[in-house]
């Protein structure tokens, strides 16, 4: 308990740190909203239109007066206003964030049902024609990139049959569950493809280390079955890694899977934070850029506390 | 284990690409046009917005006083007619008496006097505010009349009244301060819903002054992919679509069902030489860079042959074969020799500057012709750009050279009085003045009699190309994919989806 209040008491501070390079950083980069608008047309612009212009987008003050307004706002929960959707920031990302929260689940469930099964399979087969299989199709896995993969099925579907989730509009799971999932499954199978396979890699060699341990040749001397042996004594200690995996892997996703999104057309965190960036909507970039920092450091957290829960031995916060 | 597993993936992808195809067949029947692009609009104020599909979108909902046809000849759209007086100092238009806003409003001359002072006004921001400066003073003696005094005889003016971005608002969306917050306009469609980079709704007009629209209205999605837009098309989700790439664009004719529109349009593919930087300050180098390219192997190379090469005048009416213009015929040993007579015949370095994806073909260019311009030993470095680092760098005129593709107007002097007259607000980026050229422009101005003013621009076109402070390259397609069951789009030079109010779906 007095772990996880330590926890959380250092999440502001490093909050505070991403919101200044955040900050920066995209003011940093050439180019503003004014440009992001009118392209070279801005170049027509007389000093007086340029201001005018700059005065509407907030960008005429210096900078850290603006960062001033802008945590000054978040402190009262305001986040600020996209100048691209009109509304508040933190509308549009919670708006966002529902189909990158479910796209991630469904590509970690995919990846964990394909890969830990994969992974044990051939670590019990070490060596084997079929462990080599199975690490044949995680390397293939692994080193195709997603926008090929994603193309590639898309391309079969609807050239080959004819077949293809209704693009475009994108239904919410709460209104039209069986059309939300006939649109996100393919994504999810084009992210989980590759973290499946890192999935099948690590869990195989994690349980290849825990196969050797004594513990478990004392379990096999004592004549447990093979069964009992890899679920109920290997497994549990062969975790931690996968779990951390996982954790980082999630941790990514939610904050969104900009090629995935691309390509299916999803209105997704990634999509909407890579628009926001190429449109110069700072308080946009700024707010997801924040929001997705804090859900990374939320899931860390989880993926600490889930150490205690796998393996007893380990105290956090402890020397 | 797996094996199981595997049956039950293969049954939920089969349930879903059934789901997926149910979707489909429910939205066959309804006299909606599915549209499909790559890239969103970026906002809805006509005055403020220059993005390609911002203007596609606002000529749907907005109407300026005329429009240009396929041919670019000038046509009503609120105007039915318009007149110069004798001294091309008054130019004075009749409104149409039917046409109205959408929430019914008639749509008199005390809404375009108010939307030009709004473009001329500077707080507003106005992208054309430039080509309407001649506008010394606005009449309206009555509801249907509006007469502009100008300054100076400007015939190119009634051509930029043509541009979206001359559009009519309603003067009191204007007093509301509501212009781009909600879109009002008195075109053929209403937009009911804009969820920006996902979705447009458009639905029919009905008091259109236009007539009746085709369609009953306009689903516009945005699907990042093109590859992705052809493939929605194959499943018939999509009726109509945008395309940039000519990669995909080429795809489109091997499908039976699918028919690909293009037509040569305005904009220009260039490469911008920067005369203010050395080497390039030298008449010669630059002139030994213009024949040292071979333009038909850029568009061979970069965009598959799909376009067709161009000297500086891309409107048809005004366009001249190309191979009578300066060393449009590649010619190596004279660039050769033109490097040595300027001093640089063991050649230079310089760094080209190109926008990522923007256009689509723009790192290919750049790599042919680095490789072009290394046989006369000139060595090039490639600098791709995020496209807003472009843009900023492109307008300080912070470049050796930078590979572009610039916008066409259907007038010359719109389309070029910005980078080579005395007075152009993009001087700084062509970085290049010439008294030839400004003279040219300025009786290119004030000519009405279109035969004279040919020979103004041809002349005009002769001299940039032989100084070459650019070297331009060709002129591309644009695309729209179709299914075959839509009648009735014409494709036009400036781009516009505006014959779109008149398409059908056949069943």
């Amino acid at each position: 308990m007095n772990y996880l209040m330590r926890r959380l008491a250092t999440f502001p501070l490093v909050l505070l740190g991403v919101s200044i390079l955040v900050f920066v950083a995209i003011r940093m980069v050439p180019g503003d909203s004014i440009t992001a608008m009118l392209g070279t047309e801005a170049g027509l612009l007389t000093p007086a239109q340029r201001d005018s212009l700059a005065a509407y987008f907030g960008i005429d003050q210096p900078w850290f007066v603006q960062y001033w307004r802008w945590i000054g706002g978040i402190l009262h929960g305001n986040f600020g206003i996209s100048v691209t959707y009109g509304r508040p920031v933190l509308d549009v990302i919670l708006e966002r964030f529902p189909l990158t929260l479910e796209l991630a689940v469904l590509s970690m469930i995919i990846a964990l049902a394909v890969g830990m099964p994969a992974g044990i399979f051939a670590a019990t087969h070490n060596e084997k024609l079929s462990d080599l299989g199975v690490r044949i199709v995680a390397m293939i896995g692994q080193s195709t990139p997603s926008f090929v993969l994603g193309l590639l099925i898309i391309y079969t579907l609807s050239a080959g049959f004819g077949l293809l989730p209704a693009m475009g509009e994108f239904a919410p799971l709460w209104q039209d569950p069986l059309r939300n999932l006939s649109q996100l499954i393919l994504p999810a199978i084009t992210l989980g493809f590759a973290f499946a396979a890192s999935v099948t890699r690590i869990s195989r060699s994690a349980m290849l280390d825990v196969l050797s341990d004594d513990y478990v040749r004392t379990a096999r001397s004592k004549g447990a079955s093979a069964r009992s042996v890899i679920w109920r004594h290997a497994l549990p200690n062969a975790l931690i890694p996968v779990v951390t995996l996982s954790g980082i892997e999630f941790g990514y996703l939610l904050g969104g899977a900009v090629i995935v999104e691309q390509i299916y057309a999803l209105p997704g965190l990634g999509r909407m934070v890579l628009d926001a960036i190429q449109q110069r909507d700072y308080a946009l970039v700024q707010g997801s850029v924040l929001f997705i920092a804090f859900n990374f450091m939320i899931i860390n957290l989880l993926v600490d506390l889930a150490y205690v829960g796998l393996d007893p031995r380990i105290r956090l916060g402890e020397p | 284990m797996i094996g199981h597993f595997t049956r039950k993936l293969l049954s939920g992808i089969t349930l879903a690409a059934m789901l997926g195809l149910a979707a489909v067949s429910t939205q066959a029947n309804a006299a909606t046009l599915h549209m499909a692009w790559s890239q969103d609009a970026t906002g809805l104020d006509p005055h403020k917005q220059t993005a390609f599909s911002s203007l596609r979108l606002l000529e749907l909902i907005y109407e300026p006083l005329v429009r240009v046809d396929a041919s670019l000849q000038i046509i009503p759209a609120i105007a039915t007619s318009w007149e110069f007086s004798k001294d091309g100092k008054a130019l004075t238009f009749k409104l149409n008496p039917k046409a109205k806003f959408q929430d019914g409003t008639a749509l008199t001359s005390a809404d375009v006097k108010a939307s030009f002072e709004r473009i001329l006004d500077e707080k507003t921001g106005a992208a054309a505010r430039a080509n309407f400066l001649s506008i010394a003073s606005i009449d309206t003696p009555d509801a249907a009349t509006v007469i502009f005094h100008l300054s100076q005889p400007d015939a190119p003016i009634l051509t930029a009244m043509s541009d979206i971005n001359a559009a009519i608002v309603p003067a009191g969306e204007i007093k509301a301060g509501s212009i781009g917050t909600k879109a009002l306009g008195s075109g053929p469609f209403k937009l009911d819903k804009w969820d920006p980079n996902a979705k447009e709704v458009l639905s029919a007009n009905k008091d259109w002054a236009g007539g009746a629209t085709g369609v009953d209205g306009i689903e516009i999605s945005l699907l990042p992919d093109e590859a992705a837009i052809l493939a929605a098309m194959r499943t018939k989700q999509i009726d109509f679509a945008l395309l940039n790439d000519p990669l995909v664009a080429t795809l489109v004719p091997k499908e039976a069902s699918l028919q690909l529109n293009r037509v040569p349009v305005l904009a220009y593919h260039v490469l911008q030489l920067n005369p203010s930087r050395k080497p390039m300050t030298e008449l010669k180098v630059r002139q030994a860079i213009s024949c040292a390219i071979d333009r038909q192997e850029v568009l061979d190379t970069a965009s598959l042959g799909e376009g067709k090469v161009t000297g500086p005048l891309t409107i048809p009416a005004l366009a001249t074969d190309p191979s009578q213009l300066f060393c449009y015929k590649r010619d190596v040993d004279k660039a050769k020799k033109l490097m040595a007579e300027a001093g640089y015949a063991d050649g230079f370095s310089a760094t080209v500057i190109g926008a990522t994806g923007e256009p689509p073909t723009a790192a290919a260019e750049a790599q042919i012709i680095q490789s072009q311009l290394a046989e006369i030993g000139v060595k090039l470095d490639i600098k791709m750009m995020e496209l807003n680092v472009y843009v900023d760098a492109w307008l300080k005129g912070d470049f050796d050279m930078a590979i572009a593709l610039n916008g066409g107007r259907a007038d010359p002097y719109t389309m070029y009085n910005r980078y080579w007259t005395k007075a152009g607000n993009l001087q700084k980026v062509a970085n290049y003045i010439d008294d030839a050229l400004d003279s040219q422009m300025q009786k290119g101005r004030a000519e009405t009699d279109p035969a004279e003013r040919k020979a103004i621009f041809t002349e005009f076109e002769k001299h940039l190309a032989e100084m070459s402070p650019w070297i331009w390259l060709y002129t591309s397609y644009s695309y729209t994919a179709q299914q075959k069951n839509i009648a009735g789009f014409v494709p036009t030079p400036t781009g516009t989806l505006f014959s779109l109010s008149k398409v059908t779906i056949q069943q």
